[in-house]
């Protein structure tokens, strides 16, 4: 019996989500009076691999295939279904990242467990196994009941605050036999989008509507967020005009995003909008208009002109900066 | 082509979302349902890449109850050739997978496009789960895809970035903002779906792994603490020392 906890990395190091994951698995594992099992997939140092049991892992098992380095959903799902098997594994914890939501599905029907995907809490393990997720993309939550023997969580980024009070974890290194037939679709090529903090995984966003006129004026934008270490985002119009690229659309038909800051700049605050952006633990609105329905679920409003606020906003912050 | 396109019918984009007092039903009165946007997506593309392969046949595949079949009528006056139904009150994202991988396993189908979430459960799990039962593999959050000879090219979203690939037919897709616009039925795609078929089947595996236990509204907001234009510096304290984010 064990928890298993499946710890993406990038290239050879993990991200924030993979401690966030293991740390959770890790309060799973306590409640259930059991240890963690972190999984690693292609290519890593041991030294790095180890690193997870300060975030509560007591043994990492790396499965160092470099075939495994290109993710595809198919191998990936098979090779940690295989280690899961292995470990007896109980409760598996995956991040609910774009990685993830393509293992989860095909794991939960390889292991016949049943799958609570963007859980946003810890899961009540009390005869019955419920776990918080989210739903109606944000205005409403339900406690999912898990009716299998082995259960699947994943887990919405940022969601679980990071504890990093254990010392390293042993490695063991394994063979699968992943083979060349076990990759059901072929990478080409990965464009990564670099010099910009994705989206999906940022702590403090910057994000913008219609009222910022035109895409000549996103400047104002990209220097609050270079200030703040922010990702950019925007409605969904600005991105049907292609004044920025969909990728920044958040809202029920564009991304959920759940930062810990949210700066919503001459956004009106539909509630399409509201829908992806309502996770955030503390929402600024910006607006000339004062009836705006952002100020509703705002916690801190300015009434006025973005072009006038946001160069002041920015001198503000960036003396903030070089204070602190 | 012979596609497969999986609809789910959701509460409009508008809806408040409320829950009965004990917590253990959504609230359905007065809620207008609609194709989850992502599903017409899927169907409008379903029609593209068959126009574009020169013939081919477009079903749209629901699992759910009679008040559901207007929106199936929608997606045939949208294009699509026939629409099944299979009659049942599905309960989570397996059931759903379980039903449609059990009519689609033996008919041939080239390709199955999914949504890649519905905007009500969010499972963002029928695909895979899909792919996972039929044995075929699956590709979430497709922006891009075209089919030449029996192999499609992809590009779909990853974690920081956008990632081309090949996938070769069949296999089940869940389709993303940007792959293609939705089309909007004319008058003659609706004369013309009342009379496509509409099949309405029998349950087939009728098992789910999970269920609701109880709903939650979000935790109401405390309210806005304004602050005049002026006052940025005051804000960036407030965020600094009250709020603790930056
Ligand atoms: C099916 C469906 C799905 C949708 N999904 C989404 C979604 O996922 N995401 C999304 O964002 N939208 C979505 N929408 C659209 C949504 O309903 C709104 O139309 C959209 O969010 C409005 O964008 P906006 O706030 O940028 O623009 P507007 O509504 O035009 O608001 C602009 C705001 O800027 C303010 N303003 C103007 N000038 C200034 C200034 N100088 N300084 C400061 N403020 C100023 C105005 O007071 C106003 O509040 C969806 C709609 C539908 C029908
Ligand atoms: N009841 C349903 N009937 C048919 N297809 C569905 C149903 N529910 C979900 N789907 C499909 O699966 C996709 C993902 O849904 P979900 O896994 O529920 O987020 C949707 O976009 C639909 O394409």
């Amino acid at each position: 019996m064990a928890v298993v906890v499946f710890a993406e990395n990038n290239a050879g190091s993990f991200k924030k989500a993979s401690f966030e994951i293991v740390s959770y698995a890790a309060a799973i594992a306590k409640t259930m009076g059991t240890s963690v099992t972190a999984v690693v997939l292609g290519s890593m140092e041991d030294a790095v691999a180890a690193e997870l049991g300060t975030y509560g892992a007591s043994k990492v098992v790396k499965v160092s295939d470099v075939s495994l380095d290109t993710f595809e959903s198919h191998a990936h799902a098979k090779a940690l279904a295989e280690v899961a098997k292995a470990e007896g594994a109980k409760v598996v914890v995956l991040a609910n990242t774009y990685s993830g939501k393509a293992i989860a599905p095909r794991l939960s029907v390889k292991l016949s467990a049943a799958l609570a995907s963007g859980a946003v809490a810890l899961p009540e393990i009390n005869g019955s196994f419920t776990v918080l997720r989210s739903v109606f993309s944000n205005k409403g939550f339900a406690n999912i009941q898990l009716d299998t023997d082995v259960k699947i969580v994943s887990l919405t980024p940022n969601s679980y605050k990071v504890v990093a009070d254990g010392s390293a974890a042993a490695v063991e290194n394994r063979s699968l036999g992943i083979a060349s037939g076990d990759f059901k679709s072929t990478s080409v090529e990965v464009k990564k989008v670099t010099g910009k903090i994705p989206l999906t995984e940022a702590e403090l966003v910057v994000s913008a509507g219609r009222g910022l006129k035109g895409p000549e004026n996103w400047h104002l934008v990209e220097d609050l967020a270079t200030t703040l270490g922010a990702a950019t985002a925007c409605s969904k119009p600005v991105s049907d005009m292609h004044w920025r690229t969909h990728d920044e659309h958040v809202g029920q038909t564009g991304i959920t995003i759940k930062p810990n800051l949210y700066i919503a700049i001459g956004i009106s605050g539909a509630i399409q909008h509201l829908a992806g952006v309502s996770g955030s633990k503390v929402i600024v609105a910006i607006n000339t208009d004062k009836e705006a329905p952002f100020f509703k679920i705002a916690d801190y409003g300015i009434v006025g002109d973005a072009f006038e606020v946001l160069p002041k906003l920015n001198e503000a912050l960036s003396k903030f900066k070089a204070a602190n | 082509m012979k596609i497969l396109v999986c609809i789910s019918n959701v509460p409009d984009t508008t809806t408040k979302i409320t829950f009965s007092s004990d917590n253990k039903e959504f609230n359905k009165a007065g809620v207008q349902y609609i194709i989850n946007p992502y599903d017409e997506l899927a169907l409008t593309k379903a029609l593209e890449l068959n126009e574009a392969a020169g013939g081919g046949t477009v079903t749209a595949i629901h699992v759910g109850q009679a008040d559901a079949e207007p929106n199936l009528r929608k997606a045939l006056a949208v294009g699509a050739d026939d629409a099944v139904r299979i009659d049942a009150a599905p309960i989570d994202g397996f059931f759903v997978a379980s039903e449609i991988a059990h009519y689609a396993k033996d008919k041939g189908f080239d390709l199955i496009l999914c949504g890649r979430e519905s905007i009500d459960y969010n499972g963002g799990m029928v695909a895979g789960m899909l792919g996972e039962l039929l044995d075929w593999p699956s590709v979430n959050v497709i922006t891009s895809i075209s089919i030449n000879g029996g192999e499609a090219h992809l590009e779909r979203d990853i974690d920081g970035g956008r990632e081309v690939l090949t996938a070769k037919l069949p296999f089940v897709g869940s389709c993303q903002k940007e792959l293609t616009e939705p089309r909007i039925p004319n008058m003659r795609g609706i004369m013309m779906a009342r009379s496509k078929p509409l099949q309405v089947l029998p349950v087939a595996a009728n098992t789910a792994h999970t269920q609701v236990a109880t709903y939650a509204a979000p935790a109401p907001k405390a309210g806005c603490k304004f602050l005049e234009p002026t006052q940025v510096e005051e804000l960036v304290h407030l965020l600094h020392t009250e709020a603790k984010v930056i």
